[in-house]
């Protein structure tokens, strides 16, 4: 379709983001920036103080006595099914009925005049609880092993065996910590009621259609009574994938059983203390390994805390298998997830989907490696890459059809003049009692596509107004990761004129039907493609027309920027569009893409589940004051694929965010429960999230700049998810400036997020 | 909270007086007593990117929540309500402020600028344009608050105000990358656009030089 070296005009280009001028004047507008329309309701949930007990008794008549309180509601007034999980399995009340299964969910939710007299009429609540015994970590869900849905193994060779009769061997654990994403903007919806029962529901969130579904079965109505739509996200990270629903549906019901409009906008720390977030984990590992360093077998466990309800747990604990290898070949090897349920919010997606877990384990398992043979890990990182002939099938039994990898490191090696600085950092810490510094050069390999392979389709609708402007809508949401500026110059490419006569319209289920959420970084590899081949249609039908009107052979019609070429004469775009109006040929098309290829054998745990992966490495410098823990990333150097890029200045800004997003992770952001399961983290006084200041000193980063060997949209990649894991290398810098107190000798096992008192602890640990 | 004898007049001169000493006369002559449960209002004045207005509200607004509710102006963003993460900065008088973490009414007859009055789409503000050039956000909700608070970095370095990395703080505060990061990291960016930001400012800083 597309040759590979294609010359473009507006892709691959680094064009601005669409809505550039209107965010730095403040015009962009946010759910909770709309008008809000007369008569409207604001609203609040009321939320259990309990992580586990039995409703026993729920007074709401102090609550309905508030002042400006119009209605208040409990799971009984829920006309549907009082069910808004993504799954659908009934796991996830809106609004708790006979039992509450975390601190934090909603019990009952109060409609009153304005948004502060229902959160001061939402305190007023009194619940009788009976309280039962409650699973609050990881290690009491092991015990008691309740999952929230069926956990999965992949397993290739015999790796027992194998573990068995290699001539080293080890075995440890590690902890892996949770983040919030704490979005920007939080959660928000805002519901209005049509005719027919219908609600129009605008709303935050990166799943407009699973957002209309809950609506309408909590509504106990068809899909088609729902209608959901956005403009943008100030931001989502996963954490409005599926965690919208609730909201949403909440001011569904209540636009739908009053007849009025209807607003939620929880306060911030609600938010964060209603809903879920990355899942911790717990993951053990046996590996056995020769003297060079080369794996010979490796068995995983990867226990995650999913919380009360399933949610996207099996996925995201699927994926983490997924990445088990991260970048490296194992000959026999066995991983299983074990998703265990809490009496804590219910864990969801998060960017990169279990991935950046799983690849931690490998990491740690190459750690592990280097310190017991006394190996620069670089090394044994470099020994167990995937081959490109051999050593090439993955835990799942997916062959591997390329081998950026090594050319990759090799070049980020040589650019970061790793070498040598890596010498000048022993040099210094032999010299430096207090201030250690470290490096670390850690890859990444993150399969690209949905592993429920029907969520791999994607929509668009295209229409070419009669002066030639062009509206597109596509079943893509716009979180800040620029996919509408992308849309919009594969669009613009694909009909050679300005992206300026092509206006993007709000996502809405009323347009583009059964869509797909915007995550596991498919947006435009998905919408891209569907909204290429609308304007496709749409551009055949042109070319036709105008081939026949001049009697030229169609084929000999070609677009050029703002003009159609017909037998030597350049036609405006407009023009043609005109005339074909006139002859009555049809302006408007849908388009479809399916993701070709893929698939996947859960049961087996076999298949092709990825249509192809993206790849990056990085280097980071970290300086520990080894009297404190405290720590600065002094300097990282990205080496990122994202094949032939869309749009470089969009791109590169993905990589150095997910960066500082996957630093925070794994360096700062600390999530705590106390003893009684309440979240003591619930809000960024208290849950510390990258500021401009914790940016690395000196951050570098470079686009691989490789087309994708597979036809994807113009040969570019996925690049949502993959750069977040890139921060591995932060992680493993500061392990390696903590390594130096035992001179190296002795694996830190430094579990993230790697907060000072972590560092100390491990300090502590290791020194002799 | 719930009845306006809570509202008294020593009280509020108190509260007044300890965080802000603008507003102190008008706060409490403008407020007169409800019936219990009813909030006590205030009538006031905000001069609102040129404009003035006239406010009569509930003593407790928050002047994020006046510019935004009252006066319809949400370029500000209301990011945690907290004071932590800055997407509601504002200009006061020429100096940043968390509009959350101010009541409405401290700021009678103060001057106030928005996002919305530092420039528009069509005529934007040095320091909007170089957002613009630099890519300097992402999915936009924190961009209002950083573009206000680098206005104001720019100025308070300009006046000789020292932040936590000033070296020497009798000399004149350096216009470096180290500063900028410091004074910059009270705005979060959730989206991580820091190196794009900071080359903004850095932009805009060169010129005005």
């Amino acid at each position: 379709m597309q040759s590979s070296d294609e010359t473009t005009v507006y892709v691959a280009k680094p064009a601005v983001h669409d809505s550039a001028h209107k965010h730095v004047a403040g015009e962009a507008r946010y759910v909770d920036d709309m008008a809000e329309p007369a008569g409207l309701l604001h609203l609040c949930f009321g939320l259990s103080s309990k992580p586990h007990a039995t409703l026993d008794g729920i007074d709401l008549d102090a609550v309905r006595a508030a002042p400006g309180v119009v209605q208040v509601f409990t799971a009984a007034d829920i006309p549907g099914d009082n069910d808004v999980g993504a799954m659908g399995l009934g796991d996830e009340p809106l609004l708790a009925a006979d039992r509450v299964l975390y601190v934090g969910q909603p019990i009952f939710l109060v409609a009153a005049t304005t948004r502060d007299a229902a959160r001061r009429a939402a305190k007023l609540g009194r619940i009788r609880y009976g309280e039962l015994p409650a699973i609050l970590d990881i290690d009491a869900a092991r015990a008691k092993r309740d999952l929230v849905c069926t956990p999965l193994t992949l397993r290739r060779g015999d790796p027992q065996r194998a573990i068995a009769q290699a001539p080293r061997k080890l075995a440890s654990r590690m902890r892996v910590g949770g983040q919030e994403h704490f979005y920007l903007e939080g959660q928000v919806a805002l519901a209005l009621p049509g005719e027919d029962g219908d609600v129009l529901v605008h709303c935050s969130t990166q799943h407009p259609t699973e957002v209309q579904h809950v609506i309408a079965r909590v509504l106990g109505q068809a899909n088609h009574t729902a209608t959901v739509e956005l403009r943008r996200m100030g931001g989502g990270f996963g954490g409005k994938e599926t965690q919208a629903n609730g909201f949403a549906a909440a001011a569904g019901l209540v636009a739908r059983l009053t007849g009025r409009p209807a607003k939620i906008r929880p306060d911030r720390d609600d938010d964060m203390v209603i809903t879920g977030k990355r899942h911790d984990f717990d993951i053990g590992f046996q590996v056995g390994f020769d003297e060079q360093g080369q794996i010979l077998g490796v068995e995983f466990d990867y226990a995650a805390r999913a919380g009360f309800s399933a949610d996207l747990s099996g996925p995201v604990t699927d994926r983490a298998l997924f990445h088990c290898d991260n970048a490296y070949f194992y000959p026999h090897v066995e991983a299983s997830s074990l998703p265990l349920r809490t009496h804590t919010q219910s864990n969801t997606a998060f960017r990169g989907f279990g991935g950046p877990q799983g690849m931690l384990g490998a990491e740690r398992v190459i750690e592990e490696i280097a310190y017991a043979l006394g190996l620069d890990p670089l090394e044994v990182r470099k020994r167990n890459l995937y081959g490109a002939t051999e050593r090439n099938v993955t835990p799942y039994h997916q062959t591997l059809r390329d081998d950026l990898l090594p050319g990759l490191i090799d070049e980020l090696e040589t650019r970061s003049d790793y070498q040598a600085r890596r010498a000048a950092i022993r040099d210094f810490n032999a010299r430096s009692k207090t201030i250690r510094r470290g490096i670390a050069l850690t890859p990444v390999k993150f399969g690209i596509s949905f592993t429920h392979t029907p969520y791999n389709q994607a929509g668009a609708l295209l229409h070419v107004y009669r002066d030639g402007s062009v509206q597109l809508n596509h079943g893509g949401t716009e979180m800040g990761q620029g996919l509408h500026v992308k849309i919009l110059q594969i669009v613009a490419e694909t009909l050679q004129i300005d992206p300026a006569q092509i206006r993007l319209a709000p996502t809405s289920t009323g347009k583009i039907p059964n869509t797909s959420a915007t995550a596991a970084s498919s947006g435009a590899d998905l919408n891209g493609m569907a909204a290429r081949n609308a304007a496709l249609a749409v551009r055949t039908r042109l070319a036709e027309f105008a081939a026949e009107r001049s009697q030229v052979p169609p084929d000999s019609v070609t677009f050029e920027p703002g003009f159609i070429r017909v037998g030597g004469e350049a036609i405006p775009f407009a023009v043609v569009v005109e005339q074909a109006y006139q002859a009555r040929v049809q302006l408007s098309a849908t388009g479809f893409y399916r993701t070709p290829r893929i698939h996947w054998n859960r049961s087996e745990g076999k298949g092709d589940p990825f249509f192809y992966f993206a790849y990056g490495a990085a280097v980071s410098e970290a300086a520990v004051d080894l009297l404190t823990g405290e720590n600065r990333i002094l300097r990282t150097d990205i080496l990122h694929d994202a094949g032939r890029s869309l749009n470089p200045a969009i791109d590169i800004g993905q990589i150095e965010g997910g960066f500082v997003q996957g630093m925070g992770w794994l360096t700062t952001e600390e999530l705590v429960w106390d003893k009684q399961g309440r979240l003591r983290t619930h809000a960024p006084s208290t849950y510390k999230i990258p500021a401009c200041s914790d940016r690395p000193r000196d951050f570098r980063v470079h686009l691989l700049d490789r087309p994708n060997r597979e036809e994807t949209i113009y040969r570019s990649k996925a690049v949502g998810e993959p750069p977040l894991m890139l921060a591995m290398s932060a992680l493993h810098a500061i392990s390696d400036a903590v390594a130096s107190v035992a001179d190296y000798k002795t694996c830190p096992r430094l579990d993230p997020p790697a907060t000072p008192e972590a560092i100390l602890n491990a300090i502590e640990r290791i020194k002799p | 909270m719930q009845s306006s004898k809570d509202f008294d007049l020593s009280r509020r001169t108190v509260l007044v007086g300890a965080t802000a000493s603008a507003a102190i006369a008008a706060a409490p002559a403008g407020a007169h007593a409800k019936q219990a449960g009813e909030p006590a209002l205030s009538k006031f004045s905000l001069k609102v990117n040129g404009t003035a207005h006239q406010l009569e509200l509930d003593l407790r607004t928050s002047l994020l929540d006046a510019l935004r509710e009252h006066l319809h102006l949400t370029g500000t963003k209301k990011g945690c309500d907290h004071g932590q993460c800055g997407a509601c900065t504002v200009l006061v008088n020429g100096r940043r402020i968390n509009s959350c973490l101010t009541l409405a009414v401290m700021h009678d007859g103060d001057e106030i600028k928005t996002i919305e009055g530092l420039g528009t789409p069509d005529r934007l503000h040095p320091m909007q344009a170089a957002f613009v050039k630099h890519d300097g956000y992402q999915c936009g909700y924190c961009t209002p608050g950083q573009i206000c608070s680098a206005v104001a970095v720019l100025d308070e370095i300009k006046a000789g105000i020292p932040s936590h990395v000033t070296a020497d703080l009798n000399a004149q505060p350096q216009l470096n990358a180290t500063e900028l990061r410091e004074r910059m990291s009270g705005n979060i960016c959730r989206c991580g656009a820091y190196s794009n930001i900071v080359d903004a400012i850095t932009d805009v800083a060169g010129s005005q030089a």
